[in-house]
Formats: C-alpha cells, sequence, structure tokens
C-alpha cells in the first residue's frame, strides 16, 4: 500500500502521519491552522485542553532523541493524553523481541497511537501497515527518509514570520542534505506550500545524486546559494550517519559553508535563520547568528509543541469512532498460517 | 413559532436586565465573554450596551467538547482570546442559543483553565427547551418554544437575523 492512502482515510482526512509526500496543499494548512489555534493553549493557566483524555500515546523510540521526544510528549501531555515513553535501544531490541513481537506486545495493553523514530527508513509505514485498525502512527523520523513533523513546524515557523503567502519567498536549505530526512520533507512541504524558490546549498558529497528531482535549484557555493533569500534553515552534520570521508575537515566545512554574519549578509535584510537542532557551533553557523536577532532556532522548538498537538489531534480523530474489534487492514505475519 | 425579528430591542432589553443583574449582586468591573460564533456576536452588542472597561473576551469551546470521540473536532478553531485575568473577576458569559447546556459546560470548563473567576453569569439571546445538564441562565433575551426537529440559528455579524431550520 502506498504512502499517500495508507495516511489519507475515505473522507480525506489524516488517518496517519508518515511522510509529506502524498498529502495535499488542503491538508497542510489545515495542520498549520489546527496548530494555531493550539499555541494559544500555553497562555491559559492551566496548560492543557481535554482533546485527547483517556487516550495512550507510545513514544517508541528506536534511535535517541531529546527534543523530538521531549516535545511530542508535551504535546500529547497538553491534548491530556497519557504517554508511555519507550527506549526500544535499551529494551526487548537487545533481547531479541521482533519489531512485530513488540508492536502485538504494546497494542495488547489498549494503546491509541504510536509516535516512531527508527534508523531505518519506511519503519513508520511498515508499523502503520500492521497495526491495528484504530491505531494511529505517526512518524517522529525514519532513516534518511522523512521527518514530517519538524517539516511542518518548519512551515509554522516561517508562516508566523513571514506571512501566509510563500509564493514570494527565497528559501535555502543549507548543510547535509543527503543525509537529512528534514531536508526532505522541508522541500516537500516547501513546494506543496508553492514556495517561491528553494534552493539546496552544500558540498557535492552532501548532496543526493536526484536533488535537482526533488523540486529544489542546488548550489554548491554558500555565498551564491543564499544571496537575496528570504529564509535559511541550516542542517546539522550528521556525523553518525556518514560513513567514508565526505568531509575534509569540520574546519574546512565551517570556512566553505558555516553560517556567518559576514556571509549573512548576502541574505535579504530581513533574512529569518532557522535550525531543527542540536546545532554543532563553530561547524555549521557561527555563535552570533545563532543566538543573533535573526534567528528563530527557540521559537522553532515551542511551535514544535503545537504543531505535534495539531497532528495528534487530527489523527485520532479519525480513529475516534473505531472500535478495536474492528479488523486489520492485512493480518499479522504468522497469523494466517496459523488457522490452517 | 415564527424567530423573533426585533433583535435590537432584544438586545436593549438584555443590556437593561444586565446591568440591573450585576449592580444587585455588586459584582465590580465585570468583564464579558461571548462564545464563537454566534454568541461573540451577541457579546459585541451587548458589550457596547454596557459600555464595560474591559475589552471583550472570546472562547472557543471546540477543544473541551463532549463528543470529540463521537464526531471529530471542528476544521477551523479560532484561538480563545481573554484580554484581562480570570482571577477573582466577575464574568459575563454570552451565547446566541441555550440548548442541551453542554456548550456551556464546556466553556465552563475552559473558563476555569484560565483561572479562578469569583463568579459567572450566563446571558443568551436564545433560550429553548431541551436541557441535558442543570444550567440554566441568569438572563435571557427570548424564550423560543420548538419541535425538537427545529433548530434556531442566529446569523450575522450584521445583520443579525434569526432562523428556524427544520432537520429531516
Amino acid at each position: 500500500m502506498s504512502a499517500s492512502n495508507l495516511q489519507i482515510d475515505s473522507k480525506g482526512r489524516l488517518r496517519h502521519f508518515l511522510s509529506i509526500s502524498g498529502l495535499n496543499r488542503q491538508l497542510l494548512t489545515e495542520i498549520l491552522d489546527t496548530a494555531e489555534s493550539f499555541a494559544g493553549v500555553t497562555a491559559q493557566t492551566v496548560k492543557k485542553v481535554p482533546l485527547l483524555r483517556g487516550k495512550t500515546i507510545v513514544n517508541l523510540f528506536f534511535e535517541a532523541s531529546t527534543r523530538t521526544r521531549t516535545t511530542f510528549e508535551l504535546a500529547a501531555k497538553r491534548l491530556s493524553a497519557d504517554v508511555l515513553n519507550i527506549n526500544v535501544t535499551q529494551s526487548s531490541a537487545v533481547k531479541g523481541e521482533t519489531l512485530l513481537d513488540t508492536l502485538r506486545n504494546l497494542e495488547a495493553m489498549h494503546i491509541d497511537m504510536f509516535v516512531v523514530r527508527h534508523a531505518d527508513s519506511g519503519a513508520a509505514h511498515f508499523i502503520a501497515n500492521h497495526a491495528a485498525p484504530h491505531i494511529s502512527v505517526i512518524n517522529a523520523g525514519d532513516g534518511r527518509h522523512s521527518h514530517p513533523t519538524q517539516a511542518m513546524l518548519d512551515m509554522f515557523t516561517i508562516r508566523r514570520v513571514k506571512g501566509p503567502d510563500f509564493g514570494r519567498l527565497r528559501v535555502a536549505i543549507v548543510g547535509d542534505i543527503l543525509h537529512s530526512r528534514v531536508a526532505r520533507s522541508q522541500i516537500h512541504a516547501l513546494n506543496l506550500l508553492h514556495t517561491g524558490e528553494v534552493r539546496i546549498v552544500a558540498p557535492k558529497t552532501l548532496i543526493p545524486v536526484d536533488a535537482e528531482s526533488l523540486g529544489a535549484h542546488v548550489f554548491h557555493d554558500l555565498h551564491a546559494g543564499i544571496r537575496d533569500v528570504d529564509v535559511v534553515i541550516m542542517l546539522r552534520l550528521q556525523r553518525e550517519r556518514m560513513q567514508g570521508a565526505l568531509l575534509p575537515s569540520e574546519h574546512e566545512y565551517y570556512e566553505l559553508f558555516g553560517l556567518t554574519e559576514e556571509k549573512l549578509a548576502l541574505a535579504s535584510p530581513d533574512v529569518t535563520v532557522m535550525h531543527p537542532g542540536p546545532i554543532n557551533r563553530g561547524v555549521e553557523m557561527d555563535s552570533e547568528v545563532a543566538d543573533g536577532p535573526r534567528s528563530v532556532i527557540l521559537e522553532q522548538v515551542t511551535h514544535g509543541i503545537a504543531v505535534r498537538m495539531a497532528v495528534m489531534s487530527m489523527a485520532m480523530r479519525t480513529t475516534a469512532g473505531t472500535q478495536e474489534t474492528e479488523q486489520r487492514k492485512e493480518p499479522l505475519p504468522g497469523k494466517g498460517e496459523a488457522a490452517e | 413559532m415564527n424567530a423573533p425579528e426585533d433583535i435590537a430591542a432584544i438586545l436593549d432589553d438584555m443590556a437593561g436586565q444586565l446591568a440591573a443583574h450585576v449592580g444587585k449582586h455588586g459584582a465590580n468591573a465585570p468583564a464579558m465573554v461571548g462564545i464563537h460564533t454566534g454568541g461573540v456576536w451577541v457579546a459585541e452588542q451587548l458589550h457596547r450596551r454596557l459600555q464595560l472597561d474591559e475589552p471583550l473576551g472570546s472562547l472557543d469551546i471546540s477543544f473541551y467538547r463532549d463528543d470529540f470521540t463521537r464526531i471529530g473536532m471542528n476544521p477551523v478553531v479560532q484561538p480563545s482570546e481573554l484580554p484581562f485575568t480570570i482571577d477573582d473577576r466577575h464574568i459575563i458569559l454570552v451565547d446566541d442559543v441555550l440548548h442541551t447546556g453542554r456548550t456551556i459546560r464546556a466553556a465552563l470548563n475552559e473558563l476555569f483553565d484560565y483561572g479562578r473567576p469569583a463568579s459567572i453569569l450566563l446571558a443568551a439571546l436564545i433560550e429553548r427547551d431541551g436541557r441535558e445538564l442543570p444550567i440554566e441562565a441568569s438572563v435571557v433575551g427570548r424564550h423560543v418554544s420548538l419541535q425538537p426537529n427545529e433548530h434556531i440559528k442566529l446569523t450575522g455579524p450584521s445583520p443579525l437575523r434569526l432562523e428556524i431550520q427544520q432537520t429531516a
């Protein structure tokens, strides 16, 4: 089953949130609008709403993450859901339990939603395909493939700072595009929202061969790449995903692709600087830029909560009437044979 | 039954009742909160007539509804705006139609998530039968008797009009 129809139910509503590709502009706008209404919840004395009271959400993290897991957890709690954090790298996986066994065991505990992060591309799709019908799956990052909630919180941040018309914006994504699931999701989202120009800026070794086909202009020189842009999104160098010598040294990378105030002067005067975090200071960007007036890096973190609240409540809405007793879409491997 | 037509006169009457009610209970410096969408329109009118000092607040109770698990969320939720502190404040809560009482239940829960008000007084432009919760308005514009298959709807904001609709 393809990602697009797995994510959307028969009425065109969000069922799972696995990748930006397969969604449409209308749904992205609905996510952003819904997030806007959740952003107000933090103004309340009691910073939560009872929308998902009685629902159980499992953060199923097969890969380390602090910011993403924490903001997913806070988002779930501000919706009044109960949250379980399971760090699988430290748990049953080391004892040899398969992903499907983990899944079945959690389903047996009557959970309603999985938030999944995994080092393998397609892991969230796999779980969505095999989970019981009342369960929604949110992708919190899978391999090099996709990180859709990060992309949406970036879109939310851009819309808040620059206004709703993406058509007049030039956006440059700078850094390790090759290993970045964030960049892929951002490019899809920016194009779905009809962004004027999307650029990717990186050394040749850190850009995928099919880069232009993603719908972005490719630059190998930072000076040319950020000239006149309205938004610069810096990416983290993913040392842990790099195999072999893709970079001469971090110092040389900083010289060529690190963002400094001097280079930023080439961009539009009201340029906005973003970074999904965690920042390698002095590698991707200078501290002066990261902490400067044009940086919205901490706003991105704040917006991550509202955007995740939006996605969770939208996906839970479509499964709200579904009973646990309904048949799953695809039988769990092994169960079919057992009946014969 | 026909829908009431002279809404301006009903609002004048409600403003008078509210002023008397607030005075009688010594509710000093009250703040007014309308419930999206019709309640905000009614509240705007009452707020102007009463010349309250505090700016008008608005509530979207979508996140507090009790039927989320059955019908889901409204597609567009307006952010609630309460441009004053709720703690120790006398609140005049305004809605267009008081029917089952469930909207008011949700609004009360939401208000309490912003603080602890001194008191809450409910004003409804239209009151009809069909309460499912022990909730009554202190100030009512008109009582309207309707069949179970009839609904009364306020359209606006200008002009404000009431329509009675039949559901199959």
